[in-house]
């Protein structure tokens, strides 16, 4: 069976922290960084980039538009 | 020669419309005017020429239409009376700040308020002072016969164009419901969606691929731009000012005395220059054709000839200011008419003239 | 295998509609606006219509709707962007156009414009956000401020003695007959997302096929003016404003949906 692996690329300067792309991830992969951005907000980040399985859940959540998504899928 | 009809003015207002190649009415029912709309819709314009006709919900709307429609680059056109242009006058303002052509006719009639459905020219100062809010200007024209409201829609509709302004057509009551012989202009075509895109390269009609998205706002919250924006349109103010004021002149050559006065108060005072003659008073008159921009200049030259102005207006005097500012003082001015939907003779004129001026 | 070498253009499978601009949204974060925005841009640009799409925007938070989307676009008057979409699709009847209006903008001062332009049937699309609340000018109750829920000029809750009660508009508006589609979506979670994209569409596909007046709404959020979290306003709407404005489609091929 093929598995599935996902990675997210957040645009970090345009994230402004809000966190609701964090309950909207099935795998939990995401949390808000302890650091700030050039705006003073903890940005979204994979937190268990392993864990991401591509479902773009977060980013179609996302209400800056600032994540882009990523999916491979690999032969066992 | 052009066809010659019998027509009510607000009639001849709504046919020029269509011949002028006009892209769409929107406007809302009140006396003295609701012949422009009901004349339109006898007409069927959209079967014939595509000319847009539509009895919107309120005068808001219809003005709000006519933001719509100037800003994809056609040629909007709204009218009504008083009322109805206060009403109007938010709509109008954010043309004027957006920079969108439109021809907006007013047939006045008294106020404040409900008012009468009478004519009157207490309008004045909302069409040519402002009315909406903010720094902005109308260009303003004033007919005083049935052929002026048909062939005064060209000049407004060149003059939208060339200033990217609102134009008023501030008639009243008497123009737009009395019968004259008018003789109309031949139809111009209206334009094409390609032409009015050529005219009109800033217009809303979809993003094309090459060229920048185009916006049509009043807004920017950078006061420094907005300042720099009204410096713009005060630009476009002057302009006007520079260039098309139109005004006529009667009997002025050898004037002593002068009446200053537009539309149906001009043909009044006209009857009271001849009686005047008649009576061997040197009287003369200059009707200012344009409101905005005022014929200041002339009056300021007629000021060195003439030893006194009367204004006459049906209104409590508001024209009058003007006429002050641009005689500075020089000579004296005094207002006279009737006002509420009550229209001055030509004897209560001269009467005027003899109490106020002459003494 | 490390995540970094999933990152690579053959393996994009989503990203920000090509038709924002670089602009960041001007909206708190959080805000509904801007996942709206995005799923409306998204429309255009599979639907490959941009170049004969044009917007109205309104006056409120998303005043500056025009600097995100790029397209044409014209900035109304307070509650008047049905009136100047009604001109637009009049004069050109093959160009799609949309109003985005809140819920002052179209459900109060705009009454009047919003309900004629959906009985003369016009064929545009409105799009109505609707988070209970005026945004941009702090907070103040809106037409469809929940009873009892508090904003900055009901510091004690809405009373509907004296305020009178909230208004649901879209269910108004769906028993005229020139409303062909209305619904009620939200963009608050993954599913949701999903679905008011679909509602989207929908309206899309009746305005290309000249059916009259598509209404979609969303229940939104606005969590600067609810005084929560992002994530525990979206809890909040959940709790509070979907039993009283219950997602769902109201009017499907011009038809009343029965429940």
């Amino acid at each position: 069976m093929a598995k599935v692996r996902g990675a997210i690329v957040v645009d970090v300067e345009k994230c402004k922290g809000c966190g609701v792309c964090v309950p909207a991830c099935p795998q939990e992969v995401i949390s808000l960084a302890k650091e700030v951005n050039g705006k003073g907000y903890h940005y979204a980040y994979m937190n268990k980039p392993e864990d991401c399985i591509g479902c773009a859940n977060c980013a179609i959540v996302c209400p800056d538009g600032v994540i882009s998504v990523y999916k491979v899928k690999l032969d066992n | 020669m052009g066809e010659l009809r019998l027509m009510k003015g607000n009639e001849a207002f709504a046919e020029a419309c269509i011949r002028a190649g006009v892209d769409a009415y929107f406007g809302y029912p009140i006396t003295p005017q609701s012949e422009v709309l009901e004349y339109l819709m006898s007409q069927k314009p959209y079967e014939t020429t595509g000319m847009v006709v539509l009895q919107a919900e309120s005068e808001v709307a219809a003005i709000n239409m006519c933001y719509g429609a100037g800003g994809a680059g056609f040629l909007p056109v709204t009218s009504s009376s008083s009322p109805g242009i206060s009403l109007k006058m938010e709509g109008v303002s954010y043309i004027a700040g957006a920079e969108l052509p439109l021809i907006i006719l007013n047939v006045v009639r008294g106020g404040p308020g409900l008012g009468d459905i009478q004519p009157a020219q207490s309008d004045y100062f909302q069409a040519t002072k402002g009315g909406g809010h903010g720094d902005y200007r109308l260009y303003v024209l004033a007919p005083s016969s049935v052929q002026e409201m048909a062939d005064f829609v060209l000049i407004a509709k060149e003059m939208a164009f060339k200033y990217r302004n609102p134009v008023m057509i501030l008639s009243d009551g008497i123009i737009g419901q009395m019968m004259e012989k008018v003789e109309l202009f031949d139809p111009i075509p209206r334009r094409t969606i390609q032409e009015v895109e050529k005219q009109a390269p800033w217009a809303t009609t979809g993003k094309k691929a090459n060229r920048e998205r185009n916006i049509i706002t009043s807004l920017d919250l950078d006061p420094l731009k907005q300042e720099q924006h009204v410096y713009h349109l005060r630009d476009k103010y002057s302009q006007m000012e520079r260039e098309d004021v139109r005004f006529e002149e009667i009997s002025t050559e050898d004037a002593e005395y002068l009446l200053v006065a537009y539309g149906s108060s001009a043909r009044i005072c006209q009857k009271a220059v001849d009686l005047a003659r008649e009576e061997g008073i040197k009287l003369g008159l200059l009707r200012a054709i344009t409101l905005f921009p005022f014929p200041s200049k002339r009056l300021a030259e007629l000021s060195n000839q003439v030893k006194g102005m009367l204004a006459v207006e049906m209104s409590l005097g508001q024209m009058v200011e003007d006429v002050k500012l641009a005689v500075n003082c020089r000579v004296p001015v005094e207002h006279y008419g009737r006002t509420g939907g009550v229209i001055h003779s030509p004897v209560e004129v001269l009467e005027a003239l003899k109490s106020k001026i002459i003494k | 295998m490390d995540f970094k070498d999933i990152i690579k253009p053959e393996n994009l499978v989503y990203r920000r509609s090509s038709l924002l601009t670089d602009k960041p949204f001007s909206y708190c974060p959080g805000c509904g606006h801007g996942t709206i925005h995005r799923l409306i841009m998204e429309v255009v640009e599979e639907l490959g219509i941009q170049e004969i799409t044009v917007g109205i925007a309104p006056v409120g938070c998303s005043v500056l709707a025009y600097e995100f989307m790029n397209m044409d676009m014209q900035q109304a008057a307070h509650g008047r962007a049905p009136a100047l979409a009604t001109a637009l699709k009049r004069l050109m009847p093959d160009k799609y156009i949309f109003t985005y209006q809140g819920d002052g903008d179209l459900a109060a001062i705009g009454t009047a414009e919003t309900i004629h332009a959906c009985n003369r049937g016009e064929n545009i699309i409105i799009f109505f956000v609707n988070n209970g609340i005026y945004g941009m000018t702090g907070g103040q109750m809106a037409p469809t401020t929940l009873p009892g829920m508090p904003a900055s000029t009901c510091p004690f809750g809405r009373d509907v003695n004296i305020m009178g009660n909230p208004l649901k508009i879209t269910e108004l508006v769906a028993q005229l007959p020139g409303v062909h589609f209305a619904t009620r979506q939200s963009v608050h979670t993954p599913r949701n997302v999903r679905r008011a994209k679909k509602a989207i569409q929908m309206a899309f596909e009746v305005q290309k096929n000249k059916k009259g007046t598509s209404f979609v709404e969303f229940v939104s959020n606005c969590n600067s003016g609810w005084k929560l979290s992002p994530v525990a306003a979206n809890e909040w709407m959940e709790q509070h404003m979907f039993p009283f404005y219950p997602l769902g489609d109201i009017k499907v091929d011009g038809n009343l949906v029965t429940k």
